[in-house]
């Protein structure tokens, strides 16, 4: 009986409230919205978790109380704190019977699991009974439930189902059930292969719906091969047709718009399969000329099919009365106020670029004037048009723009992203071998932690193997501008370590070839650098081996070296260090030193860490060796390849692949083991204990070609035996990339022959450019700027005469509007984007939405400066709290409030409020022309129809429940959609 | 594709979250915190894209509720505005001018309608009325089971008095 009452207590509590839901809830709810640190709403939710944890565990809960329970688990989860363990429960409510309980279960394991989750399986058997329920609604909530957790492995228990609901006679089930396979075909394309001539019969649907749907999976297919849906481009075209002639029911209007969000579909689908095809683009023609032409620009929906034609003409067959189109609609969203269009337009203009270079010129200004916007989306799209539109005549300006804002952000993703931009763009134009290795210091400064050690590799060898070029001696110089240039950088605190490295490496090979330096100095400033990365064995390494190369160098020439204290501290420091690599390379040393010049010049040549080292891959020379061992009774070496019963790592991996890819529960049992031969210690085994081929640093030298043939081995064995690095280093070392011919050196090496400028003059303009920074801003005039605007431009779209004006104009440093160089490298620099922003601010953004947003269209307009949305809330959260206060007094009454809302975002009224005498005529104003007044506000306020009541009534819910806006969050009434 | 959904009031707070992707509780709240703190802070005339990791999140700001869409880098972003604007006006016709409240207390029907909008991390709707009649649809077998309860409890009444 006791029970009983409960459960008429918990029923009667689902009644009240307003929102359905029981006291506790709601004031957990309000609690929450009421904290003011996430601290104490972390309290309040651990707390909450405890009470859940304890209720949920208690026998025979009623199944209403569960699903509250699990509601609030959900709330939980999504503050992101862990409820799992309540998952189980929503898992069972899933097999309840009622509809009402199983929808709140699968909201909940929709929402808590994943799809590798072990509780999957306890609810498959669930799902494969509900797809077959006669309820078309349980049916789509079981498919909803197949899209998100259905994996790999359960597909082939709900495929037929599914498959069958394709014919279902209702339209969202036949929906739901496209979707769920196309979800299939996400995650396994082999599962769905054999149904694929379904998903080509269901864009013939009868509901738009269906159809629409269907294009999601077709797009997916068309975009792995375009070839086998070529036939379908004419049924394509005419759905399009059929959609923009507005035969579609009006309910899928949009913003006065026909089906939009289909036309978007199917105008991705065009331009996957007019790709390259001329005949199948031919056919396009006419409808995305209707479409250009149909397509409003007021709305943002138009100008999203619009943005989605353009895409489509730009990757079809070109046609150049289209292409002429899209450009002026580019043009058209370059020029407009709002953000959102500039940046598609400018993602659009890097697509038309593609087709029609010339066609940025036209839009120089505005793509700088992106550049120098303050909003940051805008800038990196901007950035990245210019990354595609890179010639070696703009090179320069643009890769100094990219470094200057590289160096600007803290957002590594992108840091990383621009930094390798930058490299790949001055590896492929760089002017000069000087601006390339400034450009590359630069980003191995600023960005060192985040480039790719490939990146380092290759300018190694870059700067080893020369440019390509005949000429010895300008490579010579090069090394040695580099040489100077590190030894400025190499004091500077906070290097990142791998263009340390690099430094060293450098040093080590080409320190004294021009002979500027002496050893000892740059030993000396090796031995600094090793002391300033106590914690880095890599630097060390770097340095000691450089330091060696650098003796050695010395000894070979025959100049006589004296050890320096520090450097000798050094050696003694590395002997003793914990890693083994440091310790061979200081012992190295140490034996190197004690070797007559002529060995040492054999063992360490000069400048020749390019040239090849003859590897004797079958190791011939041991074969005495192996002999004598064969005769002293050990066992004889067995390939690889005859092994059997034994994982090496590189087929465990293999396998481990395998198994991930095929993702299924494997039925047979395994294999019996096999006996597993004892392992036989490969001949080479032997060696490597000798040459412990360090991972870090060897691999990486003999990845990129460039082996040093000074290595370790031909100390601890005799000179003139040379090991299979390249062997031994892929079966033990780390992994490593030996592709060691990377393309864009070889292309860098063609594109610089052509440059025939005498270097030095330019790399001096290069740093001279920072240089420029003082330059006065603040006594331009804004006629200027506009001209220095396009001066950049200039040089950003390709006018040749700037650049040989560059070239010799770097001494006049303050000549500014006279100097064409010098305005341009002051544009380079900081002080332009301010002006810009000053001189024009941005008018706000009105394009959105307008039609819903009159309100904070006047506020925003009489207040350009600020924001709209902040003087909105000023305007309605006293309002509300005066409402709310009055309310208490009275009890609730509609119309009192009705006169409050309505008055609402005037200011002046809510001090009326507090006067009844006041309020009271227009009371009766208000209930006499209840039109009147309504049409008024909707004109001012909103314009679409939803009924006053119902928020009414909602005011006086929040009420009951007791939930006030606070000072803190004043808005939680305000409308969305005003 | 939509990998994720994300409504968050002004001050921070999580209002509502869909994942499409694969993400755990440990990377949900760490996205959750990244992004409140790149879109809360943003200036109100900028574009309403935003890149982060490599792929792309579109935002709008509705009274003091932003809802935000993280999609790929090559999808549509004025469409994903839409689908948003799409999918706030259809919660608005649910609710009847619709307000942060609604969705605080309501979360979990919240939930439904983004269901009947969004599968898959794809727009499966784009009519509202389908929506509407398919919402109305399951709201109406939850009306009648409540009646049902609500017979039944006043029987218990009768019972215990």
């Amino acid at each position: 009986m006791e029970q009983l009452k409960t459960i008429g207590r918990e029923l009667a509590m689902g009644s009240q409230g307003g929102w359905g839901q029981s006291k506790e809830f709601l004031d957990l709810v309000k609690s929450i919205g009421e904290s003011r640190s996430k601290a104490e709403e972390d309290r309040i939710i651990l707390r909450e978790i405890e009470t859940l944890k304890r209720r949920i565990n208690e026998p025979d809960i009623p199944r209403r109380k569960m699903k509250e329970y699990i509601i609030r688990l959900v709330y939980v989860e999504m503050l992101g704190h862990d409820a799992s363990f309540g998952h189980i429960h929503a898992v069972k409510m899933t097999h309840d019977d009622s509809l009402l309980l199983k929808r709140t279960g699968y909201l909940a394991v929709t929402l808590f699991l994943n799809e590798d989750h072990d509780l999957i399986i306890l609810i498959v058997n669930t799902i494969q009974k509900d797809l077959k329920s006669t309820n078309y609604l349980v049916v789509c909530a079981a498919l909803t439930v197949v899209c998100k957790l259905i994996n790999e492995e359960t597909i082939p228990a709900v495929l037929p189902q599914v498959v069958e609901l394709l014919a279902h006679p209702k339209e969202a089930v036949r929906k739901k059930a496209v979707m769920a396979l196309h979800r299939f075909y996400q995650k396994s394309p082999s599962s769905v292969m054999h149904i694929i001539s379904n998903f080509r019969k269901k864009i013939c649907d009868n509901d738009p719906g269906v159809m629409g749907a269907t294009l999601c999976p077709l797009f997916d297919l068309i975009t792995e091969d375009a070839s086998s849906f070529k036939d379908l481009v004419n049924s394509f075209v005419n759905i399009l047709k059929q959609v923009a002639e507005r035969r579609l029911p009006k309910t899928y209007d949009y913003h006065q718009m026909p089906a939009p969000f289909i036309q978007i579909r199917l105008l991705k689908i065009l331009g996957l399969l007019g790709g390259g095809d001329k005949h199948a683009s031919e056919g396009m023609y006419t409808i995305l000329g209707d479409i250009f032409r149909k397509s409003e620009t007021s709305s943002n929906i138009g100008n999203a099919v619009l943005y989605e034609c353009i895409c489509c003409v730009s990757s079809i067959y070109p046609n150049p009365r289209l292409l002429e189109t899209s450009a002026e609609i580019t043009s058209r969203f370059l020029k407009s106020e709002s953000h959102n269009l500039k940046y598609m337009g400018i993602d659009a203009l890097g697509r038309l670029l593609k087709i029609n270079p010339d066609i940025a010129e036209q839009h120089q200004l505005a793509v700088i004037d992106c550049l120098e916007d303050p909003d940051d989306t805008l800038k990196r799209k901007t950035f990245g048009l210019l990354y595609k539109m890179t010639k070696s005549t703009n090179v320069e300006v643009i890769v100094d723009r990219m470094i200057d804002y590289m160096i600007s952000i803290n957002d590594n993703h992108y840091k990383t992203e621009i930094a390798s931009q930058c490299v790949e763009l001055a590896e492929q134009f760089a002017p000069s071998n000087h601006w390339f290795i400034h450009i590359m210091n630069k980003v191995f400064e600023h960005a060192g932690d985040l480039v790719n050690e490939r990146v380092a590799h290759n300018f190694m060898r870059l700067i080893a193997e020369g440019f390509g070029e005949e000429d010895e001696g300008a490579d010579s110089q090069l090394r040695s501008f580099a040489v100077g240039s590190y030894l400025q950088i190499i004091g500077e605190p906070k290097l990142p370590s791998l263009f340390v490295q690099v430094i060293c490496w450098v040093l080590g090979e080409y320190g004294t070839e021009d002979g500027k330096q002496s050893a000892s100095y740059i030993t000396g400033k090796l031995c600094d650098v090793a002391e300033a990365h106590p914690n880095d064995d890599n630097v060390k390494a770097f340095a000691i081996t450089a330091i060696m190369k650098l003796y050695a160098f010395e000894s070979a020439a025959g100049r006589k070296m004296d050890m320096l204290s520090e450097c000798e501290s050094l050696i003694d420091e590395l002997s003793a260090s914990h890693s083994t690599d440091l310790q061979q390379r200081s012992y190295e040393l140490q034996a190197l030193l004690s070797l007559d010049s002529h060995t040492v010049e054999n063992l360490m040549p000069f400048d020749a860490s390019c040239e090849d080292i003859e590897v004797d891959k079958d190791l011939n020379f041991l074969n005495n060796y192996v002999q004598l061992s064969i005769e002293n009774g050990d066992r004889p070496y067995i390939p690889e390849s005859e092994r059997s019963g034994m994982f090496n790592i590189d087929s465990f991996k293999n396998q481990d692949r395998q198994e991930s890819s095929a993702h299924a529960l494997r039925f047979e049992a395994y294999e019996l083991p096999k006996p597993v031969p004892v392992k036989v210690p490969s001949s080479a085994a032997p060696i490597t204990d000798l040459v412990p081929v360090s991972e870090s640093i060897y691999s990486k030298e003999t990845a990129t070609a460039s082996v040093i043939p000074f290595t370790s081995d031909l100390l601890s064995n005799d000179a003139g035996v040379k090991l299979r690095l390249e062997g031994v280093q892929k079966r033990w070392g780390k992994p490593t990339y030996s592709s060691s011919s990377g393309s864009p050196v070889s292309t860098s090496n063609t594109q610089k022959t052509s440059n025939g400028i005498s270097g030095i003059d330019v790399a001096d303009h290069v740093i001279s450019i920072p240089r420029d920074l003082s330059y006065d801003s603040t006594s331009k005039q804004s006629a200027q700027i506009s001209e220095e605007k396009q001066k950049l431009a200039a040089s950003l779209f390709g006018a040749s005469s700037s650049k040989s004006g560059r070239r010799t104009a770097s001494s006049h440093k303050n000549a500014k509007g006279i100097n064409a160089h010098t305005e341009k490298s002051s544009v380079g620099t900081k002080s332009v984007p301010r002006e810009s922003t000053q001189q024009s601010i941005p008018p706000p953004d009105l394009l959105d939405f307008s039609e819903e947003t009159p309100v904070s269209e006047t506020v925003s307009s009489s207040a350009p400066v600020g924001d709209p949305f902040g003087q909105l809330d000023g305007l309605l959260g006293p309002t509300i709290v005066t409402s709310t206060s009055n309310l208490t007094t009275d009890t609730v009454k509609p119309p009192d409030l009705m006169a409050l809302y309505t008055d609402a975002p005037i200011l002046d009224t809510t001090s009326d409020f507090t006067d009844p005498s006041v309020t009271n005529p227009n009371l009766t104003d208000l209930l006499a022309s209840n039109i009147n007044s309504h049409g008024e506000k909707t004109e001012t306020m909103v314009k679409k129809g939803p009924n006053r009541q119902a928020s009414l009534e909602k005011f006086s819910t929040a009420r009951q429940v007791g939930v006030t806006p606070s000072g803190k969050n004043p808005n939680l009434f305000s409308d969305l959609l005003s | 594709m939509i990998h994720f959904v994300l409504l968050i009031s002004r001050q921070g707070v999580v209002r509502l979250t869909k994942w499409y992707s694969p993400y755990t509780q440990k990377e949900r709240s760490k996205v959750i915190r990244e992004l409140s703190s790149i879109i809360l802070t943003r200036g109100p005339r900028l574009c309403n894209f935003v890149d982060w990791r490599g792929l792309k999140v579109v935002y709008k700001r509705y009274a003091s509720l932003y809802f935000c869409m993280c999609i790929d880098n090559d999808d549509n972003e004025l469409e994903i505005l839409q689908v948003i604007h799409h999918f706030v006006e259809i919660l608005d016709r649910y609710f009847g001018s619709v307000c942060e409240l609604d969705l605080i207390f309501n979360f979990h029907k919240a939930y439904y309608i983004l269901d009947e909008v969004l599968i898959a991390g794809e727009l499966q709707e784009s009519s509202k009325k389908t929506v509407a009649r398919l919402i109305a649809a399951q709201d109406s077998l939850v009306e009648t089971a409540k009646e049902e309860s609500n017979s039944l409890s006043s029987i218990i009444a009768q019972v215990t008095k």
